[in-house]
């Protein structure tokens, strides 16, 4: 059953319409394998092509710079463990920072097992990590910066910019996790100057099963799957012609609303915080004073439990997370906002609310009026709340 | 009375919770169905070989809670209970032994995980009851209002035991469906309504420790964590206290224990008591754990109101003891009790329970100093 008032845009999508349709008649009719030699190839080869072409031109670079990928997390692997793979130092180190989704920090705890240094650049109570801090943790046997674009749990954005410029000036590569980024603010990776830019299709009302990286032309990278020599030999496999598709779909969509939704979307974003803050007594925004995208709410309720708070939302048929879930589906305390310096009571008694295309002010006031009350019920029956 | 009609199913995963889930939607009410992530089974890798069996919370039984929820049609999620368990049942449990003590984890989860925390987090989600599989009854005394605790009618399988602890307000809000049938019934239910975990194995032991091997779970812990024990070695002595031999620390005995003794002697030697002071382990023969008394503090009252006079019951002393006759006596306030015994009691041993029954009705029970 899908929840009726869907506000976890930060974990998933829905595919829109548009994305669907051009989907669906590619896997429909384009069935051709993209490298053969023969006109039904040629046909699906043109479809990505074309497909690319769209994608590069909402990130503003050129469709030789774009290897699609099975998702988010293939694109963070790819870059990352590309990077480091094709640096031929024999001491390696990598910059990375402590808020970073898990494709980023558990591919650096890999690569740690297998011997490379990682130094995880902290950030302050605004949720943003200082340029000049990765530029102290650079070593002179540093192959990798990677910081992520914005936050997918307070929706900060981090300054790409400057750290990619403290990155050419040391000549050290830089990967940015765009994942939570693209489509919410401008997400040009040659504007930030970055080498590496991933992308996730199912954040931007595409399907699950399809991403990107953005590999500025030039840059070193080893392939991650060898096999064919797909993607200008840097993803091996068959192309995922009915995905690019609808990647290329998506981003074309984005670009054409994101001026309007990212007002709209704020003017949302701005109702529900005002909402709560005036329905619910003792709550904080997270990362409020911070440069943010438009569709994230993260808000820590006092004396409340996250995990019930999810549960009892859910059961009134609104959809909202807390924290990561692991492997069981248990939720466990955000180590964002612990990184952030908050108590793993006060990371749990915090919820995200992430607004979407379908999302309007109706919906928004529901949730307001939800939140307050099952955040009353909870801390009604609260030993932590210390303000009954 | 509860003003709803939710009631949230504790689901293990097991063949017991998943039938009191399919039985209670079967008679209409309104499901929500929680696992407790009580312990990562990642941690402590050394104790986790293939063989490794009686594990609770691993991926396989939220796999099997969330399939036989998704069969019933019932909402369903996976609680993250595992800081909560260990601050208030690993932790314990580990210091009772350390102090000399066996003590029995179940008792602390139900008392302060299940029936505490579970409970609320039940009631902030709008179920105002729960129901879980464990095999008890509740009833409720018309005349006196106090619910009453009864053991399961199936004896092998009753669960009252590790239940003393629980309050009024807890009975007042807890549904045990199974406590009516025997675990044979329960597996036929299970089946006759086709449940994918009919013919699961029944959990064993405490559920966090593989293997049934508390001690080198205490051990694997420890290392974890970095502590360096100083001093774990001792000394076995006799009553007299001549050294008959040596240990690896005081966590490795029980009372009543025999294996792992090492010492070549003429006669069966058992554990009689642990010092932890010293970490001498006290050994003696079979007649010398006879005990006729014992006291229980922090004692519990469920099924009468606490007593100010001696009281004649039916006494056990670890889950799998045949209750024996006995005298309760007030000591001092209705929370601490003599327990004086008709005939002598083998291995009463500090840290577990004496429960109190008349019958199949739980008077109450405690913990054995």
């Amino acid at each position: 059953m899908n929840t009726p008032f869907y506000f976890d845009h930060n974990a998933t999508t829905p595919v829109a319409p548009e994305v669907l349709e051009a989907m669906v008649s590619v896997m429909a009719e384009v069935y051709g394998n993209a490298s053969s030699i023969h006109r039904t190839g040629q046909v699906a080869r043109q479809r990505l092509e074309s497909a690319r072409r769209q994608l590069a031109a909402f990130l503003g670079c050129d469709s030789k710079e774009i290897v699609f990928t099975s998702g988010g997390t293939e694109a963070d692997n790819l870059a990352i463990l590309g990077a480091v793979r094709s640096s031929q130092r024999a001491r390696k180190h990598v910059v990375t920072t402590a808020i970073e989704h898990a494709a980023v920090l558990n591919t650096c705890a890999y690569l740690e097992r297998e011997g490379v240094e990682v130094t995880y650049v902290p950030v302050g109570a605004d949720g943003v990590v200082d340029p000049s801090d990765v530029k102290r943790a650079l070593r002179p046997d540093t192959v990798l910066i990677s910081v992520m674009h914005a936050n997918n749990e307070t929706g900060a954005i981090q300054p790409i910019a400057e750290i990619a410029r403290i990155g050419r000036e040391a000549k050290i590569p830089v990967h940015c996790d765009g994942v939570q980024a693209a489509g919410k603010v401008e997400a040009k990776p040659r504007e930030l100057g970055v080498d590496f830019y991933s992308i996730s299709g199912h954040k931007l009302y595409a399907p699950k099963g399809i991403g990107a990286l953005y590999v500025r032309a030039g840059a070193q990278l080893e392939p991650l799957l060898h096999g064919g020599r797909h993607e200008q030999g840097r993803r091996a496999g068959t192309e995922n012609v009915a995905g690019a598709v609808a990647l290329g779909c998506a981003a074309e969509l984005a670009q054409s609303r994101f001026e309007s939704e990212a007002r709209r979307l704020s003017e949302l974003r701005d109702r529900l915080e005002r909402g709560i803050a005036a329905a619910v007594p003792h709550v904080r925004i997270v990362a409020g004073q911070s440069p943010r995208v438009p569709n994230t709410v993260n808000v820590v309720f006092d004396g409340v439990e996250g995990e019930a708070m999810v549960i009892a939302l859910d059961l009134r048929g609104f959809a909202v997370s807390t924290g990561s879930a692991c492997s069981s589906g248990a939720v466990e305390p955000s180590h964002v906002l612990m990184a952030m310096g908050m108590s793993r009571k006060e990371a749990r008694s915090a919820l995200r609310f992430s607004l979407g295309h379908d999302n309007n002010a109706e919906q928004v006031d529901a949730l307001i009026e939800a939140v307050a009350e099952c955040a009353s019920h909870l801390r009604k029956l609260s030993p932590d709340y210390a303000h009954a | 009375m509860p003003d709803n009609n939710r009631i949230a199913v504790a689901m293990s995963g097991g063949v017991d919770s998943s039938a009191v889930a399919a039985m209670l939607h079967k008679q209409g009410y309104e499901l929500i169905g929680l696992t407790m992530q009580l312990w990562n089974q990642r941690r402590l890798p050394e104790l986790s070989g293939e063989q490794a069996t009686g594990r609770c919370c691993s991926l396989d039984d939220v796999y099997d809670a969330r399939q036989v929820a998704q069969q019933l049609g019932i909402p369903y999620y996976v609680l993250n209970f595992e800081e909560r368990f260990e601050e208030q049942v690993v932790k314990p449990f580990i210091d009772e032994y350390l102090a000399g003590r066996t003590p029995i984890p179940c008792t602390l989860c139900n008392n302060f995980i299940k029936f505490d925390q579970f409970l609320d987090m039940a009631a902030g989600v709008g179920a105002d009851r729960i129901a879980t599989g464990h095999y008890a009854r509740i009833s409720r005394n018309e005349e006196t209002g106090r619910w009453q605790l009864r053991k399961g009618i199936d004896e092998a399988k009753d669960q009252t035991y590790f239940l003393f602890g629980l309050t009024q307000e807890q009975l007042s809000r807890t549904l045990f469906p199974l406590g009516e049938y025997t675990k044979a019934q329960v597996r036929e239910i299970a089946r006759s309504l086709g449940l994918p975990v009919a013919e699961k194995n029944d959990s064993q032991e405490i559920c966090f420790v593989p293997n049934g091997d508390y001690a080198a779970f205490i051990d694997a812990y420890f290392r974890e964590q970095g502590i360096e024990r100083s001093r774990t070695r001792g000394e076995i002595v006799n009553r007299e206290g001549r050294v008959l031999g040596e240990h690896d620390g005081v966590h490795h005995f029980t009372v009543g224990q025999r294996k792992g003794l090492r010492i070549a002697h003429g006669e069966p030697l058992y554990v009689i008591a642990t010092e932890p002071a010293t970490q001498r382990v006290i050994v003696g023969r079979n007649e010398d754990l006879m005990r006729g008394e014992l006291v229980a503090r922090d004692v519990n009252w469920i099924s009468i109101e606490p007593i100010s006079a001696p009281v004649r019951a039916m006494v056990k002393i670890r889950n799998k003891h045949v209750p024996a006759a006995a005298t309760l006596t007030p000591s001092g306030d209705s929370s601490r009790v003599l327990v004086r015994f008709d005939e002598p009691q083998r291995a009463v041993t500090p840290g577990q329970a004496a429960v109190f029954y008349d019958g199949d009705l739980v008077l109450g029970g405690g913990w054995i100093e």
